[in-house]
C-alpha cells in the first residue's frame, strides 16, 4: 500500500454529521483512517453541528438557511468536504444550491461547496480511486442502499468496489437493498406506525439472505434496521432471524476498525 | 357518497396497517406491476430518452397551455363536438346532467374516469333520479360496495375475490344461489353478461380522457377492458370528461407519451385499446354516438399552474408513484382519503382541496425519490412535497411536538459552542444508562421510536469530544 | 350559450395571466400554431427500424406475447378457407359478421359456401367478427383500424371473437408512418382523422380481480389476426 507523505495530499474537512458525532464516534474515525490512508490531509472544523436537513425537509426553511450557513464559512475552504453519509452530503450537494436560490451572495459559496463536497465512499473511489484496501473480514455482508445517497447522489457501484476489496467479506445483495427503511428523519417519530411497517418489510427481505452483517453508509437507516431486528428478537418474533445479524457502518469494516461493538449492542 | 377523510389521515393509517386483505392485495402491487414496468423499462433501449421527451413535450404544452386549449376547442367544434367548461366540480355536474337530460336518459354507462371521481358525478347523477353504471371491472365492483377507488390504474386492488363474490351475489338479482363465484373466471363472466345488457341499453357513455389533441380536436382513451370503447360507442350521447392539463399538441406528441404511459403503469407495451375520438358519428357510419361532448375542468388546476406546482400538471396518471412508494405499498389508496392516492395525490390533493384539509398527506413521506425515479415525465415529487411542507410551517399546520423539538434543535444547532457543552454530557449519560443492553426500549422524547424499535445507545463521549482529546 | 362562452374565456384567461409571467400572448399562440404545422420529429424506436420482412416477424411476435393469436397465408382468395378453420378450431359455426371493407368485396367468398358472412354493425348476438386493419405496427404488435361506414366499429368490441386481415404490405414499424399515411389517405383538412381511430394490441383484457391478468372482460376474448402476403 502507498503511503502518501503527510502533507501532499488534498485537504478534506470532515462533515462528522450529527448523528456520528452523537451515537457513534467510531465511524468518524474509522472515516479519518480511510481518508488518511488515502493520502488525505485531514481536518474536523470544531464550528459544525448539522447539515440542517431536519429544518429544511420539515419546511423551516429560515433556520436550515442559518444552519447551513455555518458549514458553508467552515468548509468553503477545502479541496473537498466529506460526511460519512449520503444523507447529509445530499443535502449539501443537492439542496444547499435550492435553499439559496434567491440568495445572490450566497449562490456562488454554496455551489462551490456543493461541487466539492462527497460521500464518504464516493471520494474514495471517484476522487481518490482506491485501491488497496488491507482489511479482513470472514464474514457474508450484505449492503443498504440508502434512499439519498443512491438517488440524489449515485451512490451504488462505490461502496461494493471498495468491499471487494476487504479480504474474506463476501456480499450477498438482498432484495430490498434499494427500498427505503422507513427512518426519514423525523419521520420514524411523526409516522411511527409507517415507519415501523417500512422497516419490518426491510428487515424481513434481509431475513431472506444468509448475510451476518447488515452494511449501509447512513446512521439514521442502519439505526431504524437495527432497532427493529433488536426489537424483534426481544419480542422472540420472526424465527427465520438469525440473532446473530449484526449492524454496522461501512466504513467501520473498510477500515479495519470493528473492534467497538456492533450497533446498538453492548460490549462483550 | 364517499366522504373525504384527508383529516383523519392517521387513523385511517392505522385501520390499513391492519387491514390483512389490503396488506395481500399491497404485496402483489409490489410483485407485479413494479417487476413489470422494470422488464418493460429495460427492453426498451429508448425509454430514458423517451421520457426525457415526455416530460419536454407536457411542459411546453403547460406552457402553452391557453395557445393550445383554444385550437383544441376551435378542431372539436370543426368536427361536429361541443366543448364545455366548468370552473369546479359543482359546475361540471351541472353541465352534465343537462347534457343527459336534454336526451331524456335513464342510464348512463361510465367508462374509468378520474375526474368522474374528483367531481364524484355518480352521486350527482343519482340524486337526479339516473342510474349511472361504472362499467371498468374494478370501479364496478367498488361501485357495488360504496367505496372510493384505492388505486388510480387499479380501483379494486384492495378486494379479494370472495369479497367480489359476495358483492355480485348481493346486488346481481336474477343470480342463482347455486351458481358458483368461487374463481376469478367465474366472476369474469358473470361480470360480462351483467354489463352486457347495460351497455347496450344505456341513453348516455360518459368515459375520461387521457389525453386531448389539439391538432385534431380528438379525446384519447386508454384502457385494457375495452369498456372503454362500449360505453363511448353504443349509446347516441358520449361525453368525456378531461382537466385543463391533458391537452397535448399533436398526434406524434401524444404517441411519445403513449410509449411511456402503459411501461409505467402496469409494464404493458402497450395498453390493449387505445382510442382516438374525433366528433359524433359521420354522416353514413352505422354506429357511434350521435353527440360529442367535451367537458374540461379547472377545479383549483389554474391556481396550480400560477404558483409553485406548475410541474404537477404534467402527470399522466401512470400511477408508477404509488406502486413504487413505500408508503403507499404499506397503507394502500384509501388512507390517504380522497381521489389521488400515493405521492401524486400528496401533491396534488392539497392543491385542489387546499392545504388544511389534507396536510398530513405531503407529510407522511420519507421523501426516498423512489417516485421521482419512475414518474414516465420526470415529476420532481419529493421537491415538490418539501414546497407543501413550507406552506405547513409557515401555515403552522403541522404538530406542535415536532415543531418544537425541531425548534430546539435549531437552537443549539445554530450555536456549536452551546451544542457541544451539551451534547457531550447527555450522551455520555445515555450511553453508561444503555451499558447493559447497548440499546434503549424506551425514551420519553422519542416514543414514536421506542414504540415499536429499540433505540440504538450512543457510544458515549461525542465524537467531537474524542477528536479534542487526541488533539490533545 | 353565453354563459359557457363567458367560463371557458374565464378559464383560459387564468391561464393567460399565469403564463403572461414569462412569455406573451401572441407569442404563445404563434409558437403553438407552428408546432402543429409541423410538428417536431420523434424520437423513434429501434426496435421496429428493420426490413419489412423482419417488421413482419416483429409484429406477430408482439402481438402472440399479449395473447393474439397469427396466421399468415399468400393470398386473399385463401382468407375464406383460413376463417373456416380458424372458426372450427375455436368450436364456433361457420358464421361472421363482417366489415364491408373494399378488400374483403375482392374475396371470392363462394370458395367456402358453408361460411356464412353478413354485413353490417355488431350486435350482442354475434359470436365473431371480421375486419380489416388500417395498418399493423411491429412495434409492439398493434393493430390500426379506424370508423368508416364500412367499417363499423362495434365490429371490434362486442363480439367475443374478433378475426383481423392484414395485409403484409400495411405492415410498419412504428406509430408515425400511420399518422402520416391516415392524414395523406383519409383527408388533408386539419381537423380530418375519421371519427375513430383504434389502436388494438391483443384482446381484452383485465387485471381487476386479485391482479391475475383474464382475457375477454368487455371486449374480444380472442384476437385472432390473418396477414395476407397479396392483397
Amino acid at each position: 500500500m502507498t503511503v502518501a507523505s503527510p502533507n501532499s495530499g488534498p485537504k478534506v474537512g470532515l462533515f462528522v454529521t450529527c448523528l456520528v458525532d452523537l451515537m457513534r464516534p467510531s465511524i468518524g474515525f474509522a472515516a479519518i483512517k480511510l481518508l488518511e490512508d488515502a493520502g488525505c490531509q485531514i481536518e474536523v472544523p470544531e464550528s459544525q453541528t448539522c447539515c440542517g436537513q431536519p429544518a429544511y425537509n420539515s419546511g423551516d426553511r429560515q433556520n436550515a438557511k442559518d444552519i447551513a450557513r455555518l458549514v458553508v464559512d467552515a468548509f468553503e475552504d477545502y479541496d473537498y468536504v466529506v460526511a460519512p453519509s449520503g444523507s447529509c452530503a445530499g443535502m449539501i450537494k443537492e439542496h444547499y444550491p435550492k435553499l439559496f436560490a434567491d440568495d445572490l451572495e450566497m449562490t456562488p459559496r454554496v455551489y462551490n461547496l456543493a461541487q466539492k463536497t462527497h460521500e464518504l465512499t464516493s471520494f474514495l473511489i471517484d476522487v481518490m480511486n482506491t485501491q488497496d484496501l488491507t482489511a479482513k473480514l470472514e464474514q457474508k455482508i450484505t449492503y443498504h442502499d440508502s434512499c439519498a445517497g443512491l438517488r440524489e447522489l449515485g451512490v451504488k457501484a462505490q461502496p461494493r468496489q471498495l468491499l471487494a476489496q476487504v479480504e474474506g467479506a463476501e456480499l450477498q445483495e438482498y432484495e430490498g437493498a434499494e427500498t427505503c427503511c422507513g427512518f426519514g428523519g423525523t419521520f420514524c417519530v411523526k409516522y411511527s406506525d409507517i415507519s415501523d411497517h417500512m422497516v419490518k418489510q426491510s428487515v424481513e427481505s434481509l431475513a431472506e439472505t444468509d448475510a451476518e452483517l447488515v452494511l449501509g453508509g447512513d446512521l439514521g437507516c442502519l439505526m431504524n434496521i437495527q432497532g427493529k431486528l433488536s426489537r424483534l428478537q426481544d419480542e422472540g418474533k420472526e424465527t427465520n432471524l438469525k440473532a446473530t445479524l449484526k449492524v454496522r457502518h461501512v466504513a467501520e469494516v473498510l477500515a479495519g476498525m470493528i473492534d467497538t461493538p456492533p450497533i446498538g449492542e453492548a460490549d462483550g | 357518497m364517499v366522504e373525504a377523510t384527508t383529516t383523519q389521515f392517521k387513523s385511517n393509517v392505522k385501520k390499513a396497517l391492519v387491514d390483512k386483505q389490503l396488506q395481500k392485495a399491497l404485496a402483489g402491487i409490489k410483485t407485479g406491476f413494479v417487476h413489470n414496468r422494470k422488464i418493460a423499462s429495460e427492453r426498451l433501449e429508448e425509454f430514458e430518452d423517451l421520457r426525457d421527451r415526455a416530460r419536454d413535450i407536457k411542459t411546453h404544452t403547460i406552457q402553452h397551455l391557453d395557445a393550445y386549449l383554444e385550437i383544441y376547442q376551435q378542431n372539436v367544434e370543426a368536427s361536429g363536438g361541443h366543448v364545455h367548461w366548468a370552473r369546479d366540480e359543482t359546475e361540471a355536474r351541472e353541465i352534465i346532467l343537462a347534457i343527459c337530460q336534454s336526451v331524456d336518459a335513464k342510464t348512463v354507462t361510465k367508462g374509468k374516469s378520474m375526474i368522474g371521481e374528483e367531481i364524484a358525478i355518480n352521486d350527482y347523477l343519482e340524486e337526479n333520479g339516473l342510474e349511472p353504471i361504472e362499467t371498468d371491472l374494478g370501479e364496478y365492483i367498488i361501485q357495488l360496495r360504496g367505496e372510493a377507488p384505492s388505486h388510480i390504474i387499479a380501483p379494486a386492488s384492495h378486494v379479494s375475490k370472495e369479497q367480489v363474490a359476495d358483492a355480485f351475489r348481493e346486488t346481481h338479482k336474477n343470480l342463482p344461489a347455486e351458481r358458483s363465484l368461487e374463481e376469478p373466471d367465474e366472476l369474469l363472466a358473470e361480470a360480462r353478461a351483467m354489463l352486457r345488457d347495460k351497455f347496450i341499453n344505456a341513453d348516455v357513455g360518459i368515459t375520461g380522457a387521457n389525453f386531448l389533441i389539439a391538432e385534431t380536436g380528438s379525446s384519447v382513451i386508454v384502457t385494457n377492458e375495452g369498456n372503454g370503447d362500449l360505453t363511448q360507442t353504443l349509446p347516441g350521447v358520449h361525453i368525456a370528461l378531461a382537466s385543463i392539463e391533458k391537452v397535448v399538441p399533436t398526434l406524434e406528441d401524444t404517441t411519445t407519451l403513449l410509449r411511456v404511459l402503459a411501461r409505467s403503469a402496469t409494464g404493458q407495451e402497450m395498453s390493449s385499446y387505445t382510442t382516438f375520438s374525433t366528433g359524433p358519428r359521420r354522416a353514413a357510419d352505422l354506429d357511434g354516438p350521435a353527440e360529442y361532448h367535451v367537458v374540461i375542468l379547472d377545479n383549483g388546476r389554474t391556481d396550480l399552474l400560477a404558483g409553485d406546482f406548475s410541474e404537477m400538471l404534467r402527470c399522466i396518471r401512470c400511477g408508477a408513484c404509488l406502486n413504487h412508494c413505500p408508503v403507499y405499498n404499506s397503507i394502500g389508496g384509501h388512507a390517504y382519503g380522497w381521489v389521488y392516492p400515493g405521492p401524486m395525490g400528496a401533491v396534488l390533493t392539497p392543491g385542489l382541496m387546499g392545504l388544511d384539509e389534507a396536510a398530513d398527506l405531503p407529510q407522511a413521506s420519507t421523501l426516498c425519490g423512489k417516485c421521482e425515479e419512475v414518474c414516465p415525465v420526470r415529476i420532481p415529487l419529493p421537491s415538490l412535497l418539501r414546497r407543501w411542507r413550507d406552506q405547513v410551517y409557515v401555515r403552522d399546520l403541522g404538530d406542535w411536538q415536532t415543531k418544537w423539538a425541531l425548534k430546539w434543535w435549531a437552537v443549539f444547532a445554530k450555536r456549536p459552542a452551546l451544542y457541544h457543552f451539551f451534547a457531550g454530557p447527555k450522551m455520555q449519560f445515555l450511553g453508561w444508562w444503555a451499558r447493559k443492553k447497548g440499546h434503549l426500549k424506551y425514551i420519553p422524547s422519542l416514543k414514536g421510536w421506542t414504540r415499536n424499535r429499540n433505540f440504538p445507545a450512543p457510544q458515549g463521549k461525542t465524537f467531537q469530544q474524542l477528536w479534542k482529546e487526541k488533539r490533545k | 350559450m353565453s354563459v359557457q362562452n363567458n367560463t371557458g374565456a374565464d378559464i383560459l384567461g387564468k391561464i393567460g395571466a399565469a403564463l403572461d409571467k414569462d412569455s406573451d400572448k401572441a407569442a404563445r399562440a404563434a409558437t403553438a400554431a407552428a408546432r402543429i404545422e409541423s410538428p417536431p420529429k420523434n424520437l423513434i424506436p429501434n426496435r421496429a427500424q428493420v426490413s419489412p420482412e423482419d417488421q413482419v416477424q416483429l409484429f406477430r411476435d408482439w402481438a402472440e406475447e399479449v395473447s393474439a393469436t397469427t396466421d399468415r397465408i399468400e393470398h386473399l382468395d385463401d382468407l375464406p378457407a383460413a376463417l373456416a378453420a380458424y372458426l372450427s378450431s375455436q368450436n364456433l359455426p361457420s358464421e361472421i359478421k363482417s366489415s364491408d371493407d373494399p378488400l374483403l368485396g375482392r374475396v371470392d367468398w363462394t370458395r367456402q359456401p358453408t361460411l356464412t358472412r353478413h354485413l353490417g354493425v355488431a350486435i350482442e348476438a354475434d359470436q365473431a367478427s371480421l375486419a380489416v386493419a388500417f395498418a399493423g405496427i411491429a412495434e409492439t404488435g398493434t393493430l390500426v383500424l379506424h370508423a368508416a361506414p364500412e367499417n363499423p366499429t362495434t365490429l371490434n368490441f362486442l363480439p367475443e371473437t374478433h378475426i383481423v386481415v392484414l395485409p403484409r404490405s400495411r405492415v410498419t414499424g412504428d406509430y408515425e408512418t400511420t399518422w402520416n399515411r391516415l392524414r395523406n389517405e383519409i383527408g388533408s383538412e386539419p381537423s380530418s382523422l375519421p371519427r375513430v381511430v383504434n389502436w388494438i394490441t391483443g384482446p381484452s383484457r383485465t387485471g381487476d380481480i386479485e391482479q391475475k391478468i383474464q382475457l375477454g372482460i368487455h371486449g374480444p376474448r380472442r384476437l385472432h389476426i390473418i396477414i395476407i402476403d397479396e392483397a
